[in-house]
């Protein structure tokens, strides 16, 4: 049988919105100019969709918009949340007109994965779980550092730098058989060791972050 | 098959060329064939403290820029026919070596001999690199003192992530802790870490701990490896890491404080 020239599959994919606030297309270059000299790798080609939702103005200059963004090698695939009149010029100028699903909260969501490291961490060394835990069963250096997403479990004692809830999860803790480290952070609140020996760091313990600041338990392990 | 050992720290003056002088000329007395080479390019003082500096015509980089043969370049010790000293030239830079060629000079002595002792320099650049890239055991050389044993600390990572067996996904490197220039009474007084404290924060097994020795600078004075002074204790000391590195198992000397004895301690030492 021949295969069909055409297929039509259902796919979803991740765009990047540009959410644009004012109408003033000089103001707009201004700073999308200077976003793009921050991070110049990240922006480059990457489409996007224009979401309109604030802009009231229904002779807001779409042709402009996307002249301006197009010379910046950004590709705007489509609008959204526009008002009609502004659907319309998008489709004349053969831009998609995209319907956003629920609100943000049903971006999806990155798996969360755990990421366990069965050997010493050495000075100058440096171990990041993205989007999950660490577990280290071994120790951390004077010098190492070990730094996740989630919470950080260290079966060793830990000399070097943990840092937890890298992305600012506050709920993340340390816990680590012997406490004896440069620093600790947690959302990016953080305790170096001085704090820690003022505020009693026991032997082993589990660090936690209750409201703005940090605290520290012991635990019997 | 040669096995390549390592003598590294990262901190300088913890004793790596004094260590390397020691074990080579241990393993070579118990009939290995052994070579000992200077990667300490531009200091050069392996062939000071095993006493052939006078017989330094060829260089470990004159072979690498093939100007030179291995046969050339190989000092053949004066005390023990299985010992081979290649030296480091004192006159070019640091970059004179390559894997390439570092690599080509071990393939060769491998077919020879069958231990290979590189005596690296200090740091974490070229020639620290080089002299533990190929390594198949690491002799982790340290005092015990906090910096030192941080700098072993790193060192060890770098074995673990920057050598060839790391990078090739073979069996990890052997890493052994040698503690020098031990000094039992300044670890009562507090001054250093003790042999548990560093054996705590390196956590790999040791090899051996070689006093704090007069005999050591008497040694590299006149050219002599301290092992050779069989009645010294870190002659006594090192012979004992050699017996281990060849798999015996010895109880560790020169750890403790030295009783003295009741007129001794009257009369003073
Ligand atoms: N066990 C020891 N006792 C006393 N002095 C030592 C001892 N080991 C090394 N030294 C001295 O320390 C200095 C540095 O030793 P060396 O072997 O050249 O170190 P490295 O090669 O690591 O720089 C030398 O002066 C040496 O004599
Ligand atoms: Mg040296």
């Amino acid at each position: 049988m021949q295969t069909p020239s055409l297929e039509l599959k259902g796919s979803s994919f991740t765009l990047s919105v540009l959410h644009i606030n004012s109408q003033d297309m000089a103001v707009i270059t201004a700073e999308l100019d200077s976003k793009l000299a921050i991070a110049p790798q990240f922006f480059l080609g990457a489409p996007l969709v224009v979401n309109l939702s604030t802009i009231k103005a229904s002779n807001f200059d779409l042709l402009g918009l996307k002249d301006i963004l197009t010379s910046r090698q950004l590709i705007i695939v489509g609008i959204t949340s526009a008002l009609p009149e502004i659907n319309a010029m998008a489709k004349s100028i053969g831009l998609a007109i995209i319907k956003s699903g629920k609100a943000a909260s049903n971006q999806p969501q990155m798996p969360k994965t755990t990421k366990i490291v069965k050997q010493n961490i050495r000075s100058g060394q440096q171990i990041y779980a993205k989007n999950g835990d660490l577990i280290v069963i071994g120790a951390v250096g004077n010098g190492a550092e070990v730094i996740a997403d989630g919470s950080i479990h260290i079966y060793g004692t830990l000399r070097g730098k943990a840092m937890a809830g890298a992305a600012g999860d506050k709920n993340a803790v340390i816990m680590a058989q012997k406490i004896e480290a440069e620093l600790v952070s947690i959302a990016g609140q953080y305790w170096l060791t001085e704090n820690l020996q003022q505020n009693g760091a026991a032997p082993s313990g589990c660090i936690r972050l209750e409201g703005e600041s940090l605290t520290v338990e012991s635990l019997p392990l | 098959m040669a096995q390549i050992i390592v003598v590294t720290s990262g901190k300088g003056g913890v004793g790596k060329t004094t260590t390397s002088a020691a074990i080579a000329t241990g393993l070579a007395l118990k009939g290995h064939k052994t070579v000992v080479i200077d990667f300490d390019i531009g200091l050069r003082n392996l062939d000071l403290i095993m006493g052939c500096e006078r017989r330094v015509v060829y260089d470990f980089v004159n072979v690498i820029n093939g100007e030179a043969n291995l046969n050339q370049a190989l000092i053949k010790d004066k005390r023990c026919p299985k010992l081979f000293v290649l030296p480091a030239s004192q006159t070019r830079d640091k970059d004179a070596l390559t894997k390439e060629g570092v690599g080509t000079v071990l393939n060769n002595l491998a077919k020879d001999f069958e231990y290979i002792i590189c005596d690296s320099p200090a740091g974490i650049e070229t020639g620290a690199m080089m002299a533990l890239y190929f390594a198949d055991v690491a002799i982790v050389t340290t005092n015990p003192e906090v910096s030192s044993v941080r700098d072993s600390d790193r060192i060890l990572g770098m074995l673990q992530s920057k050598s060839k067996r790391a990078e090739e996904g073979l069996e990890p490197v052997i890493e052994y802790l040698l503690l020098t220039r031990y000094c039992p009474a300044r670890v009562t007084t507090g001054e250093m870490l003790s042999v548990e404290d560093v054996e705590e924060i390196l956590a790999i097994p040791l090899l051996g701990v070689i006093p704090e020795s007069q005999a050591v600078l008497k040694a590299s004075n006149s050219g002599v490896p301290v092992i050779i002074d069989t009645e010294s204790d870190a002659g006594m000391a090192y012979s004992d890491a050699v017996d281990r590195l060849l798999g015996e198992e010895l109880p560790f000397r020169f750890i403790m404080e030295e009783k003295k004895g009741f007129l001794k301690r009257i009369f003073g030492s």
